[in-house]
C-alpha cells in the first residue's frame, strides 16, 4: 500500500485548543494549513455506538443527525471604526453597508486582476464591528492585505485566541437549543451573541456541509468545555476534516486553493451572486473592470459540478477532454460522495461545454472515463428557512 | 515439485500473499484495510498482465484518497477476484480472506521463501 501517513512533527505544527481532546477521542491528526487537526477519529465505548467513526460514517451521521467539527485553525477577527462597512467595500464586491446588524454575509477578497483573494464570512455585530472569518490557509495574506487598506480610525483586532466550533446536521438546532434556547430563533445567516454552558459565545446559523448548522466562535479556554457539552448531547458525533471535505463538495462549495483562487474571477467560480447589485452600477472593488468584462462576455471557462459514469472517482487536477477529444478543461475538487454512493467532482471547462448533460472524458491513469455535467449541488441544501 | 504452503506472507506495504504450487494469491492485510477506512472502488490488474515486485498493479480508493496496491512477487495475473469490485466492502470486511485481489503464476515459486512470515510482519507493524 501507499498510503502510510508520516509522523508529524508537533513542534512544527500550530495547535488548536482542542488538540489533546481530539487526541483522547482517537483522532486520526493530519498536518492541515499549518495545523495538526482531525481528518476523522477512531472511535471507541458509547461514541462508537453512536456512529463507527471514520470519514464515511462521520459524513452520514452529519447528514443524518448533527456533527460536530473543530475548525479554530480558521482566521478570525474584527474590523472596526466609523464607516467600516464602506471600508471594507473597497475590498470586496459585495453589499456590506447593507448588511444588517446581526446578519451575516458570504463574500470574496478580490484583486487587481479580477482573481479571488479568499472566500470569507462577514457578519454586523452593530457599533460599526464587522466579524470576518477567514481561511486558515490565507488568514496571514488576508489580514495584512486587509490592514494595508485601512485608513485612519479603522482598526483590524486578530482573534487569535478564541476557538470556533461548527455543528452541523438536521438534529443540530435541537441540540443547540437544549443548551441555549435562543438559538431557536436565530434565522438562517442570523448572528448573536448567546450563553452556551455558562459561556460567551458569538454564534451564527451557517455552515460548510449545506445543512442546518451554526458556527461557534468563543474565547479558546472555553472550547472544551462547550465540545463537552455538545457531545453528552446524544446525537452528536465529531467529525474531521475528512467528512468536512466530503460534505462541502456534494453541498456544492468552493475550497480556497482547489475551486478559486487569484486567477480565478467570481464569475468563472458561479460566484456572481457575491456582487451586491448597487456594486454593479460602480464596480468599486478590487478587479471590477475584469469581473465587469466576464459578466458581460462571458468567461471563458465556468466551474461545474461532473458525475463520472462508473465507480472510480476522479480527483483534482485530472484532466477533462471533450467527446472530439479537444481539451475541456481539469477537475478542481473531486472524490466519492456518501450520501449518493457515487463518485463527484468540481472542476472548470470551457464555456461551450458548460451546459448540464454534456459528456467529457476525464482522463485517469492513462484511459478516458465518460462523465457528465451534472447541476450544483449534488445533495439539497437544507438550511433553516 | 508444487507444494501447498499454508503460510501467509507479508510485504512491507502491507499484501499478504499464500501459495499454493506456483499460484500466490495476493491481498491487503486487515491492518491496511482498517488505515484505509471504507473503501468505494477497487481497480484490479488485467489477466496475463505481467508484474516485477513491488510494481503497483491494483488501485484502491475511500472516500478521501487513493492508494497502490502492489505485485509481492514477479509473475503473471492469472486470476481476478471481481467480487470485490462489485462490492469493495468486503476487502473491509474480511481483508485476508473473500477480500483477496488477485493471483500470479509466480516466476519463481520459491522467492515466497522470502517475505516476512506473520510474526515479523506483526514485529513490523509495531515499529510503524
Amino acid at each position: 500500500m501507499s498510503d502510510s501517513p508520516s509522523p508529524i512533527d508537533p513542534s512544527a505544527l500550530n495547535h488548536t485548543p482542542l488538540d489533546g481532546w481530539h487526541r483522547a477521542l482517537g483522532a486520526r491528526m493530519v498536518p492541515f494549513a499549518g495545523y495538526a487537526m482531525p481528518v476523522q477519529y477512531d472511535l471507541t465505548g458509547a461514541l462508537a455506538e453512536r456512529c463507527k467513526g471514520g470519514v464515511m460514517a462521520e459524513h452520514l451521521h452529519c447528514r443524518s443527525a448533527a456533527a460536530l467539527f473543530d475548525v479554530s485553525h480558521m482566521g478570525q477577527a474584527i474590523l472596526s471604526g466609523p464607516n467600516v462597512a464602506a471600508a471594507l467595500e473597497r475590498l470586496v464586491p459585495g453589499d456590506i453597508i447593507g448588511l444588517k446588524p446581526g446578519r451575516q454575509r458570504y463574500t470574496l477578497l478580490t484583486n487587481e486582476a479580477g482573481g479571488i483573494l479568499d472566500d470569507l464570512m462577514v457578519a454586523n455585530l452593530g457599533d460599526d464591528r464587522l466579524f470576518l472569518v477567514v481561511n486558515a490557509s490565507r488568514k496571514e495574506v488576508d489580514f495584512r492585505h486587509i490592514a494595508a487598506s485601512l485608513a485612519d480610525g479603522l482598526q483590524l483586532e486578530l482573534q487569535d485566541d478564541r476557538a470556533l466550533l461548527a455543528l452541523q446536521g438536521p438534529r443540530a438546532a435541537t441540540v443547540l437549543a437544549r443548551l441555549a434556547p435562543s438559538t431557536a430563533s436565530l434565522g438562517f445567516m442570523g448572528v448573536a451573541p448567546v450563553t452556551i454552558a455558562g459561556i460567551d459565545c458569538l454564534v451564527s446559523r451557517s455552515g460548510y456541509t449545506g445543512e442546518d448548522g451554526f458556527e461557534i466562535s468563543l474565547p479558546a479556554t472555553g472550547a472544551t468545555a462547550l465540545a463537552e457539552a455538545l457531545l453528552a448531547q446524544p446525537d452528536v458525533v465529531p467529525a474531521g476534516l475528512g467528512a468536512r471535505d466530503s460534505l462541502r463538495l456534494e453541498a456544492g462549495l468552493c475550497l480556497y486553493g482547489n475551486d478559486i483562487d487569484e486567477v480565478t474571477t467570481p464569475v468563472e467560480a458561479g460566484l456572481t451572486w457575491v456582487i451586491g447589485k448597487r456594486r454593479k452600477m460602480a464596480w468599486d472593488f478590487p478587479g471590477g473592470i475584469a469581473i465587469r468584462d466576464h459578466l458581460d462576455n462571458g468567461p471563458p471557462r465556468i466551474r461545474v459540478g461532473i458525475r463520472p459514469d462508473g465507480r472510480a472517482p476522479a480527483r483534482a487536477h485530472t484532466e477533462i477532454t471533450a467527446e472530439d477529444g479537444t481539451e475541456a478543461g481539469e477537475i478542481t475538487s473531486g472524490g466519492f460522495a456518501p450520501s449518493l454512493n457515487a463518485p463527484i467532482a468540481m472542476g472548470y471547462v470551457r464555456r461551450d461545454l458548460a451546459l448540464d448533460g454534456t459528456r467529457l472524458n476525464l482522463i485517469v491513469r492513462g484511459r478516458q472515463l465518460p462523465a457528465t455535467v451534472v447541476p450544483l449541488p449534488f445533495v439539497p441544501h437544507r438550511y433553516a428557512r | 515439485m508444487p507444494k501447498k504452503n499454508t503460510d501467509k506472507r507479508f510485504t512491507k506495504d502491507h499484501e499478504w500473499v499464500m501459495l499454493d504450487g506456483d499460484i500466490a494469491t495476493v491481498g491487503i492485510t486487515d491492518h491496511a484495510q482498517e488505515q484505509l477506512g471504507e473503501l468505494v472502488f477497487i481497480e484490479l490488474p488485467e489477466l496475463q498482465r505481467e508484474v516485477v515486485a513491488n510494481e503497483a498493479c491494483a488501485v484502491v480508493e475511500s472516500v478521501k484518497a487513493a492508494s497502490d496496491v502492489y505485485a509481492p512477487l514477479a509473475g503473471k495475473v492469472a486470476e481476478i477476484n471481481d467480487t470485490i469490485t462489485e462490492d469493495p466492502s468486503i476487502v473491509n470486511n474480511d481483508a485476508e480472506g473473500e477480500g483477496w485481489f488477485f493471483r500470479l503464476e509466480l516466476d519463481d515459486p520459491d522467492s515466497f521463501e522470502e517475505l516476512m512470515d506473520q510474526d515479523a510482519y506483526d514485529e513490523f507493524l509495531e515499529t510503524l
